[in-house]
């Protein structure tokens, strides 16, 4: 803490964050209420049916939901500064947790401690996907980042099937939608260019590496449109405006069964993710029992019912059962299923701390070129 | 002047004038202060404390010194040609030890990562083994990660341990500073700031010069108008600014698109092919229409109020004397707007160069302004010392914009209606 | 007197004729076609004369001018200039100096860049301007200031400035909007005998718009009257004020006891008009109906004497009444009586030797000739 307070306290900077919290601080200030960040959209959807509601119904808290998590570490440090922290549980990815961790931010967890046993007994240090446990953070769900296509674009006899295909304009022509940042193309740039799958991120620490990324994107520059929000990407595929749109498989899943849109996933190369819990440092109190709760094996098995994310408990595969809604079959939408997984990548948190902010200018930079 | 010290004028009752006086001024004085008091505090308050705050930031660099305070004390007299010795290893595992005790190094490792990408890893994963080391510390923690073996960190902590630092002035201009502590320019492949700001500055200046040339003949009609027809067009003019920012740019957006209302006008008129879209959105263009238009009261109110006080004789003047309609106008008319267009302009020019949310939504990627990479930095890198740096910069701008128009034109020239 | 107002006659008769230098032909103004602000006006100005348009504010005078300039299009009727019609002509292309109630100087030349102006539109050259501006500024007597600008100069330099500027191009018509209106009525009246020498020495043709009567008698070789958008009287200042052909003159020019009546008798020259309180006068009939009908009686006040034998034949008319109030005015004194009912009667006396002042509550007979007793519509 001395850190903080060696920084002088904020007043009235021109940070929204500031008032945006004073405004939750309004909403939740009765005792039994809990102010959760999250995604917002389907997700957050998921989210309430499968734990908010039954722990409403079980203690009478109430829940408020702030859709903040895309900014949630600007946030937690805005808070921290200002003295004034209302968020009392946070959804965040691993890689923002980890400086959010060594910043103080956020309350180290004792997993065992806290969290419930698998049905069998198992203890959650060994319940949890590889990485799912980090000092200061508890994974929900397993969710991968993608490209979809349009099987509309493309005659029957001549799908796309593995990510090389996205780079290939000859023989599928078309607009590309990829995500303005750099994470995810770089590495998807170096597979389609013949990388080993465990040698992308030791690559991408080389500068020969990054051009050989840079070049491989510069291949298909011309055909990009970038996108931002994760609503644009479906959006966009199903405008027929692109023919290839990277994506959050949770999003094309949706348009598949819900909008009955023909899109494919191709797994190929997916890169896959954790999402899950942080507390705000001196909130463990206030929602260790909501997250005893809400990160159970039978909660994140229900929280697939309503969204294709897989649950980040190795117990609760077996309990997922059927969408909510139309009552398909979810294990094949997984990301963890097995077929889908084969070729699987997983992002790896640390390379990205590093290298995040660097690769983010040059690829600004490239992208203005 | 003429009264000597021996001798004050005094009123009838003996004070002295200038005590009489002054009592009697205080008293206006105290009431003037008190009505100005809240606003006065609220600027301090809002305004005046995070402007230095941000200035500050721009500068501030308490990461090194305070979180390696041991290592920077040792590293005190190093020559910087070999390895630190063993008392400053010693010296950085004692500092880190404690860092990773209270949980407070990430500051320190993002403020290194800045400079040195993979700091951030080097110190977390190294805090994170600190407990196993033994000394001789020198081995120990070039064999956790040979960062530490490298002389480039030990001159960069060297470096950063001064309380203030340059490097976010030079990032935001594309520049670094070199191990060796030169100044060089950023690789081409990572240089975006500079073209930012020049973007930023050139396209204001095309919108300004849009506003200026739309909006003159407008605030000419205004002010030439009899009342009852200027005040319908003075409301035309003002709606835009009853309209939510956001609800005029996305219905720019709506109109401007490939699949835009615009775009379907002319391809059913067959003035384009349905293939060949004009692309007027998501790129400069997009954002130099609408931000033309949002812009555009600013231009006319200031332009209205200059063209309000010139009084019509002057035109009928000017062509009862012979001088054609234009020249009319170019000698006479025109000259005496200047204030006006100069007031919009700079107003124009300044609001325009701070401008954010539009760029961000109609400006794709070429469209951006400098502002929008504020916002990252200060939203998703966390960078806030880079976003304070541009944004120092960028007020520098508009104070020198300011000055030049107080100097060339008075400030007390500008009015708004 | 006589000798003037035979050449104003000759004057008149001349401007009849076709090549009279300004003609205003049925002229008629509207500006939202509801209601006229100029009513059918007809003008004849001859080439060198000083024209007045005189009127209350909003009687359509300024709005004459204007049409003359250029600035404003006449709903109806022609204007010609030098008999060639000019209702398309621009204003920059009909060569006339105008003279601006604010003077519209432009603020940002310096008053020789100001009088340059039209020379410059002209395409003079540079020597040319340089003798011509200097020529203007010694006619308005403003040699050493040329290097100034509009805001440096008094009221009084500006309006010679406006003055110079309308002239410096030699127009042959020159038109003034009350250019005498912001100044002070010293300073007025110095340029009122300022103008009236430039004209004089230049020549040159001039209608001047103003609502100051007393401006209008120095100056004018001829008065509009306005009123209503109807010219009321055209004539020059003597008869206006000798002869007024109706009671808004009659009352704007000068001052005016009026008596109001009905006319009894018609016989010749005379008339006899039995008024509200009963009296019969004997008066000039020159707008008053036949027999019957109402009309003003219009006296001027240093036509009424105080009853005097001696000049028992002069004074036809013959009344006793009161005084009311006597006021002092050095050259002369002003008594106001109750005559025939009216509260309001005057007596303008000259202070002469030996003259005796009434008090007020005396009782006094007044009288005055016909012939100064005008009888104009009701």
């Amino acid at each position: 803490m001395k850190t903080l307070k060696t920084y002088r306290v904020i007043k009235g900077t021109g940070l929204a964050v500031a008032g945006i919290s004073a405004l939750a601080m309004a909403v939740g200030a009765q005792a039994a209420t809990l102010n959760i960040v999250s995604w917002g959209g389907a997700y957050s959807m998921s989210q309430h049916e499968a734990y908010d509601k039954p722990w409403m119904e079980k203690t009478g808290d109430e829940i408020v939901n702030i859709d903040r998590s895309g900014n949630a570490l600007a946030g937690l440090r805005a808070q921290s500064q200002a003295g004034n922290v209302t968020w009392d549980l946070v959804d965040m990815l691993p890689a923002d947790a980890m400086i959010a961790c060594a910043e103080g931010l956020i309350e180290p967890l004792e997993h065992d401690e806290l969290l419930a046993d698998a049905p069998d007994g198992t203890p959650a240090s060994e319940d949890f996907v590889e990485g799912g446990l980090g000092d200061c953070f508890v994974a929900s769900i397993v969710y991968s980042n993608i490209v979809a296509f349009n099987s509309d674009m493309f005659p029957a006899d001549e799908q796309p099937s593995t990510i090389e295909d996205v780079f290939d304009l000859e023989n599928y022509p078309g607009k590309r939608a990829l995500l303005r940042k750099p994470i995810n193309n770089m590495e998807w740039a170096l597979i389609a260019d013949g990388v080993e799958r465990d040698e992308v991120y030791a690559m991408l620490e080389t500068e020969e590496g990054v051009q050989r990324a840079f070049a491989k994107l510069d291949t298909i520059k011309d055909e990009v449109i970038w996108w931002e929000e994760g609503a644009q990407p479906p959006q966009l595929l199903a405008d027929q405006e692109v023919a290839f749109a990277s994506a959050y498989n949770g999003r094309i899943f949706n348009a598949m069964v819900t909008e009955d849109q023909p899109f494919e996933i191709l797994w190929d190369a997916q890169v896959f993710e954790l999402d899950g819990w942080v507390v705000p440092t001196g909130k463990l109190d206030k929602v260790k029992d909501y997250l005893h709760f809400a990160t159970d094996t039978q909660r994140l098995a229900d929280q697939a019912q309503y969204i294709s994310y897989g649950p980040a408990r190795l117990s609760s595969s077996e309990l997922v059962s059927t969408h909510a809604e139309t009552g398909i079959e979810m294990t094949p939408h997984m990301p963890t299923h097995e077929p889908n997984f084969a070729t699987a990548l997983q992002k790896d948190d640390l390379f990205w701390a590093d290298y995040n902010d660097e690769l983010t200018q040059r690829f600004n930079a490239w992208l203005s070129q | 002047m003429s009264e000597s010290p021996a001798a004050p004028l005094r009123t009838a009752d003996g004070v002295p004038l200038k005590v009489s006086l002054r009592r009697a001024v205080r008293r206006s004085k105290i009431k003037a202060l008190l009505l100005v008091a809240p606003l006065l505090t609220f600027l301090i308050i809002a305004f005046v404390m995070p402007l230095f705050e941000m200035l500050w930031r721009s500068v501030d660099n308490p990461e090194v010194s305070t979180h390696l305070s041991r290592t920077v004390a040792a590293l005190e007299g190093w020559n910087g040609e070999s390895l630190p010795d063993e008392t400053t290893f010693a010296a950085l595992a004692e500092d880190l030890r404690e860092g990773q005790q209270a949980r407070n190094l990430g500051l320190l490792s993002s403020r290194l990562n800045y400079e040195k990408s993979g700091m951030r890893s080097t110190i977390s994963r190294t805090a994170r083994r600190i407990g196993t080391l033994e000394p001789p510390y020198r081995e120990a923690l070039i064999e956790v990660n040979d960062t530490w073996g490298e002389l480039d960190t030990w001159k960069l902590i060297q470096r950063e341990t001064s309380p203030y630092t340059m490097s976010y002035y030079l990032a935001a201009i594309d520049r670094q500073l070199s191990p060796d502590g030169e100044i060089i320019t950023v690789p081409e492949h990572m240089q975006i700031h500079a073209t930012l700001f020049w973007r930023t500055l050139w396209m204001s200046a095309v919108i300004t010069g849009l506003t200026l040339l739309l909006g003159y003949p407008v605030a000419f009609l205004l002010a030439s108008l009899p009342a009852r027809h200027s005040n319908l067009l003075m409301i035309l003019v003002l709606l835009p600014f009853w309209t939510s920012l956001l609800v005029r740019t996305t219905t720019w957006i709506a109109i401007l698109q490939s699949q835009g209302v615009l775009n379907d006008v002319m391809v059913a008129l067959g003035i384009i092919a349905d293939e060949a879209r004009w692309q007027m959105i998501h790129n400069k263009m997009g954002t130099i229409i609408a931000m033309t238009h949002i812009l555009l009261p600013f231009m006319i109110l200031p332009l209205y109020s200059v063209m309000k006080t010139i009084p019509p004789s002057y035109m009928r003047a000017a062509r009862s004397l012979g001088g054609k309609p234009f020249l009319s106008f170019r000698r006479v008319y025109f000259p005496l707007t200047i204030p006006g267009i100069a007031a919009g302009g700079i107003l124009v020019f300044i609001l325009s160069i701070g401008y954010y949310i539009t760029p961000a939504l109609v400006g794709g990627q070429s469209g951006r302004f400098i502002t929008n990479y504020i916002a990252y930095h200060m939203q998703t890198s966390l960078n806030w010392g880079l976003a304070a740096a541009i944004a120092s910069i960028l007020l520098f701008v508009v104070i020198i914009c300011y000055l030049v128009f107080n100097r060339l034109i008075g400030v007390d020239k500008v009015k708004l209606g | 007197m006589q000798q003037i107002l035979d050449r104003d006659e000759e004057v008149a008769a001349q401007a009849d004729s076709s090549d009279c230098f300004v003609r205003f032909i049925d002229v008629q103004k509207s500006y939202d076609g509801v209601e006229l602000v100029v009513k059918g006006f007809n003008l004849d100005v001859r080439h060198g004369e000083f024209v007045t348009l005189l009127g209350p504010s909003g009687s359509g005078k300024t709005t004459c001018l204007m049409m003359m300039a250029g600035f404003e299009t006449p709903t109806h009727g022609q204007i010609l200039l030098k008999g060639e019609p000019i209702n398309d002509l621009p204003p920059h292309k009909r060569g006339i100096g105008m003279v601006f109630q604010n003077y519209a100087l432009f603020p940002h030349m310096t008053v020789a860049e100001n009088l340059a102006f039209p020379l410059e539109v002209r395409h003079l050259s540079k020597d040319e301007i340089q003798r011509k501006v200097d020529r203007a500024l010694a006619m308005v007597r403003l040699e050493d200031f040329g290097a100034r600008r509009p805001a440096q100069l008094s009221g009084g330099q500006q309006q010679r400035v406006a003055l110079a500027r309308a002239l410096v191009f030699e127009p042959d018509l020159v038109l003034m909007d009350e250019p005498l209106g912001a100044l002070d009525k010293n300073l007025r009246e110095e340029m009122q005998y300022e103008i009236k020498r430039i004209h004089a020495s230049l020549g040159v043709t001039m209608i001047y718009v103003t609502h100051d009567q007393t401006e209008a008698l120095t100056m004018s070789d001829r008065i509009a009257v306005f009123n209503d958008g109807v010219v009321q009287q055209l004539a020059t200042p003597d008869t206006l004020y000798e002869a007024p052909e109706n009671a808004f003159v009659a009352s704007f020019i000068g001052e005016n006891n009026r008596l109001l009546g009905e006319v009894v008798e018609r016989q010749g020259e005379r008339c006899q008009v039995r008024l509200d309180s009963g009296e019969t006068v004997t008066a000039t009939p020159v707008a008053c109906g036949e027999v019957g009908t109402r009309t003003t009686l219009s006296l001027r006040p240093e036509r009424v004497a105080i009853f005097d034998h001696s000049r028992q034949d002069e004074l036809d008319n013959c009344f006793r009444g009161e005084v009311l109030e006597v006021i002092y005015l050095g050259d002369h004194l002003r008594t106001r009586l109750r005559v025939c009912g009216n509260d309001d009667f005057i007596l303008k006396t000259p202070n002469a030797k030996g003259h005796s002042a009434l008090k007020p509550g005396q009782g006094v007979e007044v009288g005055w000739s016909w012939r100064d007793c005008r009888a104009l519509d009701a």
